[in-house]
């Protein structure tokens, strides 16, 4: 292409010109060309790819730029951020919080996942399944602050589950009731947010999980059919282990849109301290950090949470990548 | 071999085995529903949900398992079993889906009305929310406004976001071959994928305060317009574009491409007139996709565009709103507290059905795209 | 119309990898020319080379000369797209444009290097590029319908007339039977017996009954192993080749005791 061409091209202007004969002026005539379409053509074409590598260094550019208040601040007072002890000790636990809230959506989330990706592909009825993929797709495109409206109104409901909680599994730290041996009345703990994080999460892994399923070579489940498998021998046969590295990239894109999102978060969670409890009101997660307290910040608290923010890019950042590593490993063995 | 996969007692191969009768897997499932309800009572003193699912589910397997074991074989239950835990999964996450779905039709629904599709929040006051919660008045506001700027800064996101990825997107399948430039282009859109929607925000808000703060330092508040908010969409709009578009330009059969160098046609020539126009369908569905999934963005444009209240239609200056932020701002910030709060989250339901009919008309539309634009074959 | 086709010491190297070696060759004007030989001698690749389709594969690259009444195709300044325009070509699977019609699949090659044409020389260009290739009676009704449409030795026909609208001087055709029946493999071989009135037609073909029916001269290619380049064995008269080859690997070849 190209590359190949051009060295070919590039020669000398004066090329021996062909004593070809006069033809029907399709202008066969060889000449020496660069022809200015292409060359048009493919500059615009590399240009937008250039952009790309400015936006992401722009991204992280200007993010450093506006967190220098923050960074001197550290430096040279840091009493002044936000609680008094420093920038680590004020995103410390909103890294947790973080982290725990989007494990959470992911262990509640990727089990149903595969549950719904599967029966979409090798269990409904078939001439339902091509609708239930749809409809999966179309869940995986409902806005976030919908999720959040929906999660607020039935928030309440879940006290009566969370206090339950309390009383049996009381022992373990994470559902321990408040001083009082009580739990949040609202319901708008952290619990409820990762829950509705793993309803949100959910129909984006099963999307990506379903098409990875579609991609089972036909043969190789016949095969195991015809070797007298039932239908769930053959899915471990042949289903799962061909979708492995596809269902590993599909949790941590999960887990990126977990870590990421943040109205869900920002609207169910009443925000509070870090405590080790789910059930009661507390915790923060960076996003829904950066979205409840932006629109009034100024000076130095503006800057605190775009340091935040850059925090978040960096986690997600780390997240991906280990994400492609993964996937790159699985995928070879898999070969 | 059949013989031993079947239980039967016999010892030769017979190619019938002992079978449930169908509705077995149904009878099963609503008896342990039963059974778990009452055990519900006995045990917790009501009805409670959580624990009703949970209960109606262990005891389903360890039924189904029982029953099949003792009738089909092992291997038979096995089976069964597997396919009752994910086909139960699936209708388990089905309900809060559903929930979702309906509560936005039927809350949304019962709050819409053509006065709130065709007013703004200007000039709302805490008192009309109360006279219309104390059933005085007519409910009071609308979010036309909002509407509005969703249009247009998705619309300046497109503008901004579907050549640069379109071009992208040609960049790397027709001319990159593999180049570290494309390798590094693949991997950015890949890191920008994963970009946190909010963090897409921050950055265009870092961008243009930095730029104003140049011109006009102290004055990092003009910074928040509804252009703004379009770059912000734009940074999560243009990998999808490049994906998608990726995806559809690599379906393109290389022998289409060969027959049209063969032909004599230039390269760019042959990208315009046969490559392009082969996958436009595919192309604009992605688009279509794209678009749909950043008009519901809230976080980007709460931080870029601010919550404006009044109609604007300058993307150069001054807040704007969006559905998704009209949304978020009436639901957790009422314009009247305490009961008659409840005005303000009727307007939010009303936008999120919106907004959320909004978003499946896109994705049908993109389906309807990539069928009646893809080449058919006249026979 | 028609050209002569000179090929001097030609080298084809995909990368570092010595693809074929030192081929050549002298292709007469107006006979049709076979290119026979196991799978990976180099034989498709060597066509590609002929219109230098090979370099749209990436990293090949190719060393020696190939002139067309005289003129180096590799030389100096040559565009590769103007070579395509005098040299056409024919692939394995037919593959017609599916965003167009039939007669637009016809004129693409024109369209497509801008030459304004009138109506009337539209319609004149398509029937007769159309009548050229044999298919204009099965299809003179349904010109606006997609191409894709047609039959596969329909669409291979068709593939034939957009090349040959173009009109070139040399037809290259790459396997162009192997995904058809014996009735269009038929109707194709009889369509290369009158394209070579008018073309210089060289043929890839796995089928040696198809070699020895339709071409004049026959060249087979051989390989001494993989990682091997593929080496021109012999050219030759097609009668001598098939009944009284000058070479034992070729008579080997063509007898079936291949090895």
């Amino acid at each position: 292409m190209p590359t190949s061409t051009q060295t070919t091209v590039s020669g000398p202007a004066g090329a021996p010109e062909p004593d070809s004969h006069p033809k029907s002026g399709t202008g066969q005539r060889p000449k020496a060309v660069v022809r200015p379409g292409d060359r048009i053509f493919s500059a615009a074409t590399l240009i937008a790819g250039i952009l790309i590598l400015l936006i992401l260094a722009g991204v992280a550019l200007f993010l450093l730029a506006q967190s220098k208040d923050t960074i001197e601040a550290q430096v040279n007072d840091p009493s002044s951020i936000t609680g008094g002890n420093g920038f680590f000790s004020y995103v410390w636990p909103l890294v947790i919080g973080t982290l725990i809230s989007s494990a959470i959506a992911l262990l509640v989330a990727t089990p149903f996942a595969l549950g719904i990706a599967l029966f979409t592909t090798h269990m409904a009825p078939r001439k339902l399944a091509p609708t239930l993929g749809y409809v999966i797709d179309l869940l995986a495109a409902i806005p976030s602050v919908v999720y959040g409206l929906w999660g607020i109104a039935l928030a309440g409901s879940l006290t009566d589950f969370y206090l339950w909680l309390s009383k049996w599994f009381g022992w373990i730290p994470i559902f321990a009731p408040d001083a009082n041996g009580d739990v949040s009345n609202t319901g708008r703990t952290l619990l409820t947010a990762s829950l509705v994080l793993s309803i949100m999460i959910l129909p984006i892994i099963t999307s990506l999980t379903r098409e990875i399923f579609l991609q089972t070579p036909r043969l190789q489940e016949e095969a195991a059919l015809a070797l007298g498998a039932t239908r769930w021998e053959m899915i471990r046969m042949s289903v799962l282990p061909f979708g492995k590295s596809g269902i590993a990239s599909a949790t941590m894109l999960g887990l990126g849109r977990a870590l990421g999102e943040t109205m869900a978060v920002a609207m169910i969670l009443s925000p509070g301290l870090l405590t080790a409890s789910l059930v009661v009101s507390g915790n923060q997660t960076i996003a829904s950090e950066i979205a409840q307290n932006f629109p009034e910040a100024a000076g130095l608290r503006l800057s605190e949470l775009i340091t935040v923010g850059l925090v978040l890019f960096v986690i997600t950042l780390l997240v991906n990548m280990g994400a492609r590593a993964i996937v790159a490993k699985t995928s070879v063995k898999g070969s | 071999m059949l013989t031993t996969t079947n239980n039967s007692t016999t010892t030769s191969r017979t190619l019938t085995s002992k079978q449930l009768p169908k509705a077995t897997p149904w009878v099963v499932a609503v008896a342990s529903i039963i059974v778990a309800i009452i055990i519900s009572f006995i045990a917790f003193g009501g009805f409670n949900i959580p624990v009703v699912a949970v209960l109606a589910g262990l005891i389903n397997v360890v039924a189904v398992f029982a029953i099949s074991a003792s009738y089909e074989g092992r291997r038979k239950a096995t089976d069964r079993v597997a396919t009752t835990v994910v086909t139960s999964s699936f209708i388990l996450a089905c309900v809060p889906l559903i929930s979702l779905l309906w509560m936005t039709i039927s809350k949304g629904g019962a709050a819409i009305s053509f006065d709130l599709l065709s007013r703004t929040m200007l000039g709302m006051k805490g008192v009309l929310d109360q006279q219309y919660v104390a059933g005085e008045a007519t409910i009071a506001g609308g979010f036309y406004h909002a509407i509005v700027g969703t249009v247009l800064i998705t619309a300046m996101a497109c503008i901004i976001s579907i050549p640069i990825g379109v071009l992208t997107a040609i960049y790397l399948v027709e001319y990159a071959e593999k180049n570290r430039l494309g390798k590094a282009i693949t991997f950015l859109v890949d890191v920008m994928t994963g970009i946190p929607s909010i963090v897409a925000g921050l950055f265009a808000f870092a961008l243009f305060s930095t730029i104003a703060g140049f011109i006009m330092p102290d004055a990092a508040g003009i910074a928040k317009t509804g252009f703004t908010a379009a770059v912000a969409l734009s940074v999560l709009m243009i990998p999808i574009v490049v994906r998608n578009t990726e995806e559809i330009l690599r379906l393109v059969p290389m022998d289409l491409r060969e027959a049209s160098y063969a032909l004599g046609v230039p390269k760019w020539k042959t990208i315009v007139k046969i490559v392009l126009p082969t996958s436009v369908s595919g192309i604009l569905s992605g688009i279509t996709i794209a678009i749909a999934r950043v008009i519901g963005e809230t976080a980007p444009i709460m931080v870029t565009a601010g919550f404006a209240k009044a109609l604007n239609w300058n993307l150069f200056s001054g807040w704007m709103s969006t559905l998704p932020t009209f949304i978020y701002d009436s639901q957790l910030r009422p314009v009247s507290p305490g009961d008659a709060a409840l005005a303000s989250s009727e307007r939010a339901w009303a936008a999120a059905l919106v907004l959320v009919a909004l978003v499946m008309l896109l994705n049908l539309l993109a389906r309807v795209i990539a069928k009646v634009l893809a080449p058919k074959a006249g026979r | 119309m028609s050209k002569q086709i000179d090929i001097k010491d030609l080298d084809i190297f995909y990368g570092d990898f010595r693809a074929v070696d030192g081929v050549q060759m002298q292709i007469k004007p107006r006979s049709v020319t076979a290119l026979i030989g196991p799978s990976g001698c180099g034989k498709s690749t060597v066509l590609r080379t002929l219109n230098r389709m090979h370099e749209v594969i990436p990293g090949a690259s190719v060393s020696g000369q190939v002139l067309m009444d005289g003129n180096d195709i590799y030389g100096a300044g040559v565009d590769p797209v103007n070579v395509r325009r005098e040299v056409g070509m024919v692939f394995q699977r037919a593959n017609p444009f599916p965003t167009m019609s039939i007669k637009e699949n016809v004129l693409a090659g024109v369209r497509l290097n801008s030459r304004r044409m009138t109506k009337s020389e539209a319609d004149d260009l398509t029937e007769r590029a159309l009548r050229g290739a044999n298919l204009w009676n099965e299809v003179k009704d349904r010109l606006s319908l997609p191409g894709s449409g047609l039959s596969g030795g329909q669409q291979q026909r068709l593939c034939i007339a957009r090349a040959i609208a173009v009109e070139p001087e040399v037809l290259l055709m790459d396997e162009p039977c192997s995904a058809l029946d014996p009735i269009s493999t038929l109707a194709i071989e009889d369509l290369i017996n009158d394209l070579k009135d008018q073309y210089t037609v060289v043929i890839v073909t796995h089928n040696m009954q198809q070699a020895a029916r339709v071409s004049d001269k026959t060249a087979f290619f051989n390989i001494a192993g993989t990682g091997k380049p593929g080496k021109l064995i012999e050219f030759n008269e097609t009668s001598t080749i098939f009944s009284n080859p000058e070479k034992e690997e070729t008579e080997n070849y063509i007898s079936g005791r291949f090895g």
